[in-house]
């Protein structure tokens, strides 16, 4: 029997039509949220606005400084925190994928990436909030990093779960300790992959309103005390937003703005690193 | 016949339960080039890891016997400084990716976090790559990533890093299996100059290359050191019925 292939290529030209159509449907809501906010906030921005602290209502003008700069800070300290036992914890699952602990290990962090975000929050109000009787920024920053980790975790493992095996033995039939191999030669070869995960897992915490909701909870001032409530990104954005005042709806289309120039930039960064810093194997 | 760089007593090895490698018994001397062949799964990797230790670091893998290096048994000593004491080339070129060209080569130093000057690094780099053969092909591009060579240079490249360290004894598993004709001809001829100041242990699955590079070939089968004699007599006359077999092509 003769195939009918005019009929078999139309259905191969409907069939790719279609998928075309939905790669290019898929980019259309976001670049309508994009152009959206842009266009709401970019005329928000101005000196003032990036250097002074919110005005009282009924006042003009204020802006958002002591949420740039409590964002900055919550995001530092969850680095801080995250960076370094995210990337053992990675070494670790990537060194030793057989392990019941690793198992274990792995399914945890799992789960902890799919734990609703307000959940992390309420855990950490109850541990590091309720007995202290102060919202904290080093709370808020704990629930963050909490948040980061799974990220950190699964980006070292995948990637040192690629590099060679012959790249450790070459270091070892050097006579180098199990600890400077590590150091020097396994994550060093496995960097951008690493410092893409990092940046990735920012990107991903700089925009969480629902654990700072009971941690670093917001402050109308300039604070810098890890011990004191302190302002972020999202939660000025959460208070103008949802204010009766038109003023400060446009301050949150501001914040919004700013906002999304960090995240936009960070996932620009990341891809840059990938394909910058790859080491060629 | 006296003093043997390498000694190995009743030397057994294992994968979990498989025993791989069963009671050999060789004795190498000092700047000699020993081939060690076999047919594939033969054991005769794995004798080699066992020499510096790498065997074991294998999960499950053991190993009973003694090694002598220097008439020190390697099962007393620190892993690590035997493998720092005995140098080893892989199958595949594996530089430091990295690194530079110049990095690779004193990264037995650096790794190891031995402080040596910028003088005294640029001696062992240049006496390094020119025994490796490297030098006047690399002596402009020393700070390009070693990993833009070919995949003969990156051989010798990693040649070059063996012996930065000064080994009296360098392991090669399969230097030139995964090389191209060209290639493997350059690295074979390197052999010949290494011999001077180094003794060399070549595992090999061709033939014509131990007989074409070593003084004296172990032949290894199912884990047994069948017949360890001169090059010459074994591929001329061997003793044993099996490595007659294995010459000749009767089974590999």
């Amino acid at each position: 029997m003769e195939p009918r292939i005019g009929f078999r290529n139309t259905k191969s030209a409907i069939f790719k039509g279609v998928v075309i159509f939905f790669a290019f449907a898929v980019t259309i809501p976001l670049i309508i949220v994009l152009l959206y906010i842009i266009k709401q906030g970019i005329g928000q921005v101005n000196w003032t606005f990036l250097t002074h602290i919110p005005a009282p209502a009924g006042e003009k003008g204020g802006g958002i400084i002591n949420a740039l700069a409590g964002s900055f800070i919550l995001v530092m300290v969850a680095s801080v925190i995250a960076i370094p036992l995210g990337i053992l914890a990675g070494i670790y699952l990537s060194e030793n994928p057989r392990t019941k602990l690793a198992y274990y290990s792995g399914l945890c962090v799992d789960i902890l990436q799919g734990i609703p975000s307000i959940v992390v929050g309420i855990v950490f109000y109850l541990w590091l909030v309720k007995p202290f009787h102060s919202f904290s920024a080093l709370s808020g920053a704990i629930a963050l990093a909490v948040m980061m980790l799974p990220i950190v975790i699964r980006a070292t493992e995948q990637t040192l779960l690629l590099l060679p095996p012959s790249l450790k033995e070459a270091a070892l039939s050097l006579g180098v300790p199990y600890h400077r191999v590590i150091l020097k030669v396994i994550v060093p070869c496995g960097f951008s992959g690493i410092l893409s995960g990092i940046t990735l897992s920012i990107a991903r915490v700089i925009g969480e309103t629902a654990p700072l909701l009971f941690t670093a909870f917001g402050s109308m001032f300039l604070s810098t005390s890890l011990v004191k409530p302190i302002e972020s990104l999202p939660h000025i954005i959460y208070n103008y937003a949802t204010s009766p005042y038109d003023d400060w709806h446009d301050l949150a289309w501001g914040a919004s703005f700013i906002l999304l120039v960090f995240v936009l930039t960070l996932n620009i960064v990341t891809k840059v690193i990938t394909r910058k810093w790859k080491i060629q194997l | 016949m006296e003093n043997p760089i390498v000694k190995a007593e009743n030397y057994n090895s294992y994968f979990g339960d498989n025993h791989v490698v069963k009671d050999v018994n060789i004795s190498i001397n000092k700047n000699e080039v020993i081939a060690v062949m076999g047919p594939s799964g033969c054991g005769k990797t794995t004798f080699l890891r066992g020499i510096n230790r790498m065997h074991e670091l294998i999960p499950g893998a053991t190993s009973k016997g003694k090694i002598l290096l220097d008439g020190q048994n390697v099962f007393d000593m620190n892993a690590i400084y035997v493998r720092y004491k005995i140098g080893m080339v892989f199958q595949r070129p594996n530089p430091f990716p990295n690194l530079s060209i110049y990095e690779n080569v004193v990264a037995g130093y650096m790794l190891n976090g031995l402080k040596i000057s910028k003088a005294e690094k640029d001696v062992i780099v240049e006496r390094s790559l020119t025994s490796a053969a490297l030098w006047k092909e690399v002596k402009d591009s020393l700070h390009k990533k070693g990993t833009f060579l070919s995949g003969g240079q990156q051989q010798r490249l990693c040649i070059a890093r063996a012996i930065a360290m000064q080994p009296e004894l360098i392991l090669f598993d399969e230097p030139t299996s995964a090389l191209d004709p060209i290639s493997t001809s350059s690295v074979e001829a390197l052999f010949h100059e290494l011999k001077a100041n180094y003794t060399l242990i070549i595992v090999t699955h061709n033939m014509q290359q131990a007989a074409r590079v070593s003084d004296r070939t172990a032949f290894f089968y199912m884990g047994e050191l069948v017949e360890f004699d001169d090059t010459k007599q074994m591929f001329t006359a061997p003793k044993d019925e099996r490595t007659q077999n294995y010459i000749t092509g009767r089974f590999s």
